[in-house]
């Protein structure tokens, strides 16, 4: 065990740890509230909401799985970063309406909104619970990004004796998540970012003089993954696997809850796109953070035998903190490791805040209690969000990391299924509910046999089409037959006389 | 705060909106387009400081994409 590294990690960390319960008294607001503890008051401005959103986009399972992809299948591995260029314009141009309708009327979540829009509750719990199901996973897989860490700096070991440390960040996680509410996540986000871009900054001049220029970085690469197979006369290949991964990944990545929920908690429709502006200052952040995994592969930490068990018990997500402990002195490993570590924090702490507000909205106070008190309602959400952290620590802990990548795959596959009904809804009533729904459902059934046919390994389906192969993100295909069927079904309800309730009006999305 | 009386308040708000581009949002497709047009950038040469073009090419576009999005930001609404 490497105790300079450790005692650096222990030391922010327990920074971090005091952070999250004082920000309970940050802009202080009655927890009793649900709009209090689980959208801080709606009261972030542009700074506070570029490092929220920055952490909560950001997470600890991206920093160690984007190199871990580079490191293995090369160039493809790099599809993270058309993915956030597509991502911000779609953000400036969409989110801003989002923002302000959800202002006008309360609205909490994106379930809410398409309750309001349509009238329609159905419609609204499939996109609750699609949005509660495909979080959880990615709630489990930021611990993955901790326990790699973790095991890294040599604590622990075999066993629940091993999984001690993982257990008590978490506990930390969950006390002052339940204390403080999303605040808590804002203000350890500003440490986080810090940490990272103060790690990235290193990383970028250290290590390429380190070895020898990034010439010599890019020539240890194969040449056959240093850049996407061209299409062959059979099949479109990795070009058509690249550009859906990063246009569907771009599409679903704000109909995420946990996204939703750094957008609601901002002050105004003007921050929103004053951050689509000042987001990519991250991606400029992952996309060199992905080139360290081909530093990886240069400096041969696969080869070293100082990493091998490092290797052996997490795979390629190992290649970035050995990547670290072979480039730079121990103290500064520890800054890097925290970086990460705390980077797990908050996208864990918001994804289980939005899940809260989800379940305790759209279920509990919709299905359940609908003349809950304003106090019941902010209790559940504590609740809820202890609950389902607890059970992402259990997954990750009984049950093989495999199971959690395949969940997180698939849930990247239904949440793009909410797209019609929330997007479009945005800018239109014309679609009918129930067809939406039937979109819906046929996306989800067409997507989830896509990434079935693969064993749930890929999410990339070679599609036929007159014999010519077009491998495209199974995401993006089932949403094209979540589109078509929601069309043809409102084609026909529209013209049945369609249901027409709607409390919103074209105003209330400027 | 009661209206001053609607024609007196029309032309200015009129003339405002005429002022505010709304162009400049399509510009946001251009990104988009180019990190989509794979064959345009799937390559090793030209390199910079030793890194392929596909590589730089890409976190280019992340500058140019956000330098875009001020633009329309600061023109916009």
């Amino acid at each position: 065990m490497n105790w300079t590294i450790v005692t650096v990690f222990v030391v922010l960390f327990g920074t971090v740890t005091i952070l999250g319960f004082a920000a309970a008294r940050w802009r202080p607001g009655d927890m009793d509230l649900l709009h209090e503890w689980g959208l801080g008051g709606r009261r972030f401005g542009t700074i506070v909401t570029w490092f929220l959103l920055g952490g909560d986009l950001y997470t600890a399972y991206t920093f160690v799985a984007v190199p871990a992809l580079v490191f293995g299948a090369g160039a493809i591995g790099f599809f993270a970063v058309p993915y956030t260029i597509i991502v911000y314009p779609f953000v400036f141009m969409v989110f801003p309406r989002f923002w302000s309708v959800a202002h006008k009327h309360g609205y909490m979540t994106a379930a809410d909104f398409v309750r309001g829009r349509y009238g329609n509750r159905w419609l609204a719990l499939a996109v609750a619970i699609t949005g509660l199901v495909a979080t959880m996973p990615y709630i489990a897989l930021q611990l993955v990004g901790l326990q790699v860490v973790i095991g890294a700096m040599g604590v622990g070991g075999q066993g629940l004796w091993g999984d001690l440390p993982l257990i008590i960040a978490f506990l930390i996680l969950a006390a002052f998540t339940y204390t403080s509410g999303l605040r808590a996540p804002a203000a350890i986000a500003v440490v986080k970012d810090v940490l990272i871009y103060a790690t990235i900054l290193a990383v970028v001049i250290v290590i390429p003089s380190e070895l020898g220029g990034y010439g010599k970085i890019f020539a240890a690469v194969a040449p056959a993954k240093l850049i996407l197979a061209a299409p062959t006369a059979a099949s479109l290949g990795a070009y058509g696997g690249y550009a859906t991964l990063a246009l569907g990944s771009a599409l679903a990545l704000f109909l995420y809850p946990h996204a939703m929920t750094g957008v609601l908690s901002a002050n105004s429709r003007h921050v929103i796109r004053r951050n689509a502006a000042m987001l990519p200052a991250y991606s400029i952040v992952l996309g060199l953070l992905a080139l360290m995994g081909y530093m990886a592969l240069a400096a041969g930490v696969a080869k070293n035998p100082l990493y091998a068990d490092g290797f052996k018990q997490f795979g390629s997500t190992f290649a970035v903190p050995a990547l670290l402990m072979a480039s730079f002195p121990d103290w500064f490993t520890g800054v890097a490791f925290a970086a990460i570590g705390i980077g797990a924090l908050v996208p864990a702490a918001v994804m289980s805040i939005a899940c809260a507000n989800l379940f305790t909205r759209n279920i509990y106070k919709e299905m359940i209690r609908p003349d809950c008190s304003d106090a019941d309602e902010s209790r559940m959400a504590k609740i809820v969000s202890l609950i389902v952290k607890i059970g992402a620590l259990v997954f990750i802990i009984l049950l093989p990391l495999q199971y959690a990548i395949q969940l997180q795959l698939l849930g990247g596959i239904w949440i793009i299924q909410t797209l019609p009904a929330v997007i479009f809804g945005l800018y239109t009533r014309w679609f009918d509910p129930r067809a939406l729904l039937a979109g819906w459902a046929a996306g989800i059934a067409t997507g989830s046999w896509m990434a079935g046919t693969l064993a749930f390994k890929a999410s990339v389906f070679p599609l036929s089409v007159f014999g010519y192969t077009v491998p495209g993100y199974a995401a993006l295909y089932s949403l094209i037959v979540n589109i078509a069927v929601a069309t043809v079904m409102s084609l026909i309800l529209n013209a049945a006389g369609g249901e027409r309730r709607d409390e919103t009006v074209a105003a209330d999305y400027r | 705060m009661p209206d001053s009386g609607g024609a007196l308040s029309e032309k200015p708000s009129n003339e405002a909106k005429r002022r505010r581009a709304r162009w400049p949002v399509f510009l946001l497709l251009l990104p988009v387009l180019a990190v989509l047009w794979i064959p345009s950038y799937n390559s090793v040469e030209p390199q910079l400081a030793g890194i392929p073009f596909f590589y730089w090419y890409q976190l280019l576009w992340i500058v140019i994409s956000a330098g875009l999005t001020l633009f329309a930001y600061l023109t916009g609404e």
